[in-house]
């Protein structure tokens, strides 16, 4: 070998040398959480609110020392509401090395892709509210909100006491989510002795309700049950104004969210709902400075979905802390059975348990819409 | 009867304004022989125009109505003949409607990245408040919505048939060279019945999105079922259009509430396989022949 190819030789050595040792040197420094949501499609509302609540999180940690002293990244994995690119996804996320997914929020999608993270031991924070993902016996993910079987059944003393309803009618999405509380919901009325008179679905994304009030409005139940998404909520709002449907509509979550009541106007107006958390809760400190923070931030009110999304990331930095290293294993381990008490981790703003399904259970709200705004009309004990 | 009525009169309000859209599709193929498949994002941006008046340009609802009108009209009409119909047109139909799809997505697409995925609340032009027919509750919303749109295609009809300009563009559609020879402007006739089109594509616009929110997919359905009512209907009649797009409206209603919600998506493409099947031209359409 001559002078000048041991030189060029030398060269390329340590071009590639240098490179891989700084690479290898950052990501020392940082570790990955894989926000996996819909970022666009039908299921944007809920999916741009839990990346930004996440977001939000993701800098909180940072400035209080990222996750085991090392800063905290999240790219993200837009899955176009879409179940199978969500699958993709949540396997580029971990290809890419995260240590966590986030996401994804609709029940439809984490059914899909949260056999991934499972066969790959990731741990998995999810916006869903479906009953069957916990059901389902993977022991990496967990909720950030009370599922459908935990969150409608705080309901039933609201139908059965408070409004004193005899007969009922659900209006409910025909996807997993929707499909999901309505079923534990005509289980529950059928247990308090509560005749379901209409039952009427809706395709997600449906547009005109005017077919679906009128069955309603016809078979006249003292109150229904509304569980759809949010822009779906509130097109369902506006013909049920339009058409003067007489009775309360209650729904669970996303009946009197922020963009429900943006998109539906005074339509939502005296809208009624049990949330597992909201941002008008500002009585409990945490979510009086969450909700500060985000619409600082992002000029904008936070949903449950933003507050879902920062919940989940937050958990993940308390409880790999508390594991002590990245293991999958191990936090599964520790997340079954965990509760966290706010007053020990404030960013969980609420006292939260996990059972050893992933299911949460925490202190909940009844909130109604009076004047374009919800506002908390009682709050329920954790079930 | 009364839930009857309901839903029969909202069919009729939602289907009139499937009927505007239908009509563009009418119009375009009449003129320029080719479907334009960008129609339904066509019915989308008009909206999202008069958002862009209200939010960022600070105007008043009616005042940013009538720049998304005027923009609608412009854009949709005089630019969307100039710079995609005539550069493409001589290198025939297929190539056109190939590069109307592809038009419609860009449109879906520039929405989306400029107004963002989220659904926006859109305000209506007209009060919400009910009124008693017969025992049903009617938005007076939708009856003027019906009003509008039936009035709209009466107007047209005798626009086309009573005044010269009508009938010199009918000649136009019927045939171009002949109509030339008798001294008839075509191309200005053509450039009238594309501002035509994106006229009524606004007015749907603005008529159906305080329903169906101001979204960047809006355009997907829409632009499918209307497609459906101008084959149902006649594609070469604009009473066709209306009889096509009144039809799927209330079908539509009465199927949700009699027979089924969830099958409710299939009717318009069951009733487009039985028109093919039974009445190829359609229910008021007129057959065609064509020398190749």
């Amino acid at each position: 070998m001559t002078r000048s190819h041991r030189y060029r030789s030398l060269l390329l050595a340590v071009s590639i040398a240098v490179p891989a040792a700084l690479g290898t040197a950052q990501a020392a420094d940082t570790v990955k959480l894989g926000l996996v949501a819909e970022l666009s499609g039908a299921g944007a509302p809920a999916g741009t609110n839990w990346r930004d609540g996440a977001k939000l999180a993701v800098a909180e940690v940072n400035a209080a020392g990222g996750i085991l002293g090392k800063k905290v990244e999240m790219p993200e994995y837009d899955t176009q509401t879409d179940p199978q690119v969500s699958r993709a996804l949540v396997q580029k996320a971990i290809d890419e090395g995260v240590i966590a997914i986030i996401g994804t929020v609709y029940s439809g999608s984490t059914m899909v892709n949260m056999l991934v993270a499972k066969q790959n031991s990731i741990p998995q924070f999810v916006g869903s509210e479906a009953p069957a993902i916990v059901e389902k016996g993977n022991p990496f993910v967990y909720r950030t909100s009370s599922g459908a079987q935990k969150g409608v059944p705080a309901l039933t003393p609201y139908f059965k006491d408070t409004l004193k309803a005899k007969k009922v009618g659900v209006a409910w999405v025909n996807n997993e989510f929707g499909k999901g509380g309505r079923n534990v919901f005509i289980a529950e009325m059928k247990k308090a002795g509560i005749d379901v008179v209409v039952d009427a679905a809706s395709e997600q994304a449906q547009t005109d309700y005017a077919a679906d009030v009128a069955k309603i409005k016809s078979a006249n139940p003292d109150a229904v049950f509304v569980y759809m998404n949010q822009e779906e909520s509130a097109r369902f709002l506006i013909e049920a104004k339009k058409q003067a449907l007489p009775m309360p509509l209650v729904g669970e979550v996303t009946l009197t969210e922020a963009k429900v009541i943006e998109l539906a106007g005074n339509a939502a107006d005296g809208a009624i709902a049990h949330v597992g958390v909201t941002a008008t809760a500002t009585e409990v400190p945490g979510i009086a400075a969450f909700a500060k923070s985000f619409e600082d931030t992002f000029k904008r009110k936070p949903t449950h979905d933003a507050i879902k999304g920062y919940v989940g990331v937050w958990a993940t930095k308390y409880v790999t802390d508390k594991v002590g290293k990245v293991d999958g294993e191990a936090f599964a381990k520790t997340m079954h059975g965990l509760c966290l008490k706010a007053a020990d981790h404030p960013k969980i703003l609420l006292d939260t348990c996990w059972d050893d399904r992933g299911e949460m259970s925490r202190p909940s709200f009844m909130v109604q819409v009076k004047g374009g705004s919800p506002v908390v009309i009682g709050t329920v004990p954790a079930n | 009867m009364s839930q009857f009525l309901q839903v029969f009169l909202s069919g009729l309000a939602t289907g009139a304004v499937y009927a505007l859209v239908a009509i563009g599709f009418t119009l375009v193929w009449q003129a320029a022989q080719t479907v334009n498949f960008a129609q339904g994002e066509f019915v989308m941006v008009p909206a999202f125009f008069v958002l862009i008046g209200m939010h960022w340009l600070g105007l008043s609802f009616w005042v940013a109505l009538l720049f998304g009108f005027a923009v609608s009209i412009v854009v949709l009409g005089l630019l969307f003949k100039k710079l995609i119909v005539e550069p493409i047109l001589p290198h025939g139909g297929i190539t056109l409607i190939i590069a109307t799809m592809a038009l419609g997505i860009l449109l879906k697409e520039s929405a989306k990245e400029f107004y963002g995925a989220e659904a926006q609340p859109f305000p209506a032009m007209f009060p919400g408040d009910q009124i008693d027919v017969f025992g049903a509750a009617v938005s007076l919303r939708d009856l003027l919505n019906l009003v509008i749109s039936l009035g709209i295609v009466i107007l047209l009809t005798l626009f086309l048939n009573r005044t010269r300009t009508g009938r010199c563009m009918q000649a136009t559609a019927q045939n171009p060279g002949v109509a030339e020879i008798l001294g008839v402007d075509v191309k200005r006739m053509v450039l009238y019945t594309f501002l035509i089109n994106a006229a009524l594509a606004a007015l749907a616009s603005f008529l159906i999105t305080p329903v169906y929110l101001a979204k960047f997919s809006n355009g997907e359905t829409l632009g499918l079922i209307a497609f459906i009512a101008a084959i149902v209907g006649g594609f070469n009649q604009i009473r066709g259009a209306l009889v096509g797009g009144l039809l799927i409206g209330v079908l539509d209603n009465l199927t949700a509430t009699y027979v089924t919600a969830q099958y409710r998506a299939a009717l318009p493409l069951v009733l487009l396989i039985v028109i093919i099947l039974v009445r190829p031209q359609g229910i008021m359409g007129t057959s065609e022949g064509r020398a190749v």
